[in-house]
């Protein structure tokens, strides 16, 4: 009988309070992650709006490319109507 | 049953609880994290979405100034030669030159020369090119482009044209025509005849030239004295003809004088055709003679 109260009252200080005790580390931590997978998936969402202009490189790419042959034009035809520079 | 078995069942009942709602809590946890993940990894698959081409496109964008810069680099040292490309550089960005020009790794190395103060060389040229290049804008006398004095008008009086010396007026052009200053009375007639003030109100401006005759005999004409004429004058009075002065028909029949001012010789003049008749066309449609065939190829053949 003496050993039966013994192991109850192991069973109440000590078992329990360290299931406890792990258990409620393991909550914390699950707890602590959530606010942080929230803010990733808000910087995500954000990020994917910025990137809405990138279709518009679209238009940079066009106006580069038609900016690039009129420099070419005008290039070509200063090197027609200027002297290149005299070797010494 | 004894006092010790309860405790230990209250004790285990404990522990369960403890344990389930630790676990609940955990799993509750779990999930959220979840979702935040899947909207992380939607928001990611967007963000991966639209970059996809981002980077072919900017490769792109790249290449084109790439070629743009080697384009007006080279044009730049071409024409200025790079020690003068560099001093322009540095004239019209201060600093610049020391990261020199990307094609020209020895541009570093060199000492740009003040051309932003002085620099003549090609100074019209580009004055020509666009009146605000920056070339000039920063000499010492002040913008030589828009220097009046010292730009293009003193250059262009050098040249012996009178118009250039703004003169207040200058000799009206020649006009020609009844109202010209100088009236060259009609020397030679062409067929008809000339015509008078009433044929002239009659027609208009037009006829006013055939009043003036088509080249007075004073400026050479056919009719002009024989000393005036070139060696072998091929269009002589003989060979141009000249009128009958009369009205009598050249020809035996003539027009018929039925039609009045509308006739035609096509259908008032030439033989009487019977009615019905078909017009005889067996040589419209005849083929070129093989000799002119032959010819033509030959023509052609030496052409090439």
């Amino acid at each position: 009988m003496i050993l039966w109260w013994i192991g109850n009252a192991l069973l109440l200080l000590v078992v329990l309070p360290v299931v406890v005790y792990l258990l409620r580390g393991v909550l914390d931590a699950a707890r602590g992650i959530v606010p942080s997978v929230n803010r990733i998936a808000a910087a995500a969402s954000a990020g994917s709006k910025d990137l809405d202009a990138a279709p518009l490189l679209l238009t940079t790419q066009d106006q580069v490319r038609q900016t690039v042959e009129v420099v070419a034009g005008y290039g070509g035809s200063l090197d027609v109507i200027i002297d290149d520079v005299e070797e010494e | 049953m004894p006092a010790a078995g309860v405790v230990l069942i209250i004790a285990v009942v404990l522990i369960v609880l403890a344990l389930v709602y630790y676990l609940v809590s955990t799993i509750v946890a779990l999930r959220q994290i979840t979702n935040g993940l899947d909207e992380a990894i939607a928001g990611v698959g967007e963000i991966i979405e639209k970059s996809a081409p981002v980077n072919e496109i900017v490769t792109d964008i790249n290449k084109n100034l790439d070629a743009g810069v080697d384009l007006l680099e080279g044009l730049l040292v071409k024409k200025a030669g790079l020690v003068d490309a560099i001093g322009l550089v540095e004239g019209l960005y201060p600093g610049a030159a020391a990261a020199g020009l990307r094609n020209f790794p020895e541009s570093k190395e060199i000492t740009p020369p003040r051309i932003s103060e002085v620099y003549t060389k090609g100074t019209l040229t580009l004055a020509r090119l666009g009146r605000e290049a920056p070339i000039a804008a920063a000499s010492p006398s002040g913008p030589v482009l828009r220097n009046v004095a010292g730009g293009s008008l003193d250059a262009r009086s050098r040249y012996p044209e009178v118009r250039q010396t703004r003169p207040s007026k200058l000799a009206r052009s020649p006009v020609i025509g009844t109202g010209a200053p100088v009236q060259y009375p009609p020397s030679e007639q062409r067929g008809g005849t000339t015509p008078g003030e009433g044929e002239l109100d009659e027609k208009g401006p037009w006829a006013e030239t055939a009043a003036e005759g088509v080249v007075p005999a004073e400026l050479g004409g056919s009719d002009a004295p024989r000393e005036m004429l070139a060696e072998d004058p091929q269009l002589g009075s003989a060979a141009l003809g000249e009128t009958t002065g009369s009205d009598v028909p050249a020809t035996e029949k003539g027009i018929d004088p039925s039609a009045g001012d509308e006739a035609d010789a096509t259908t008032d003049g030439g033989p009487d055709v019977p009615e019905g008749a078909e017009p005889d066309l067996k040589d419209a449609a005849a083929p070129p003679r093989q000799v002119d065939v032959d010819s033509a190829e030959t023509t052609d053949d030496s052409a090439t």
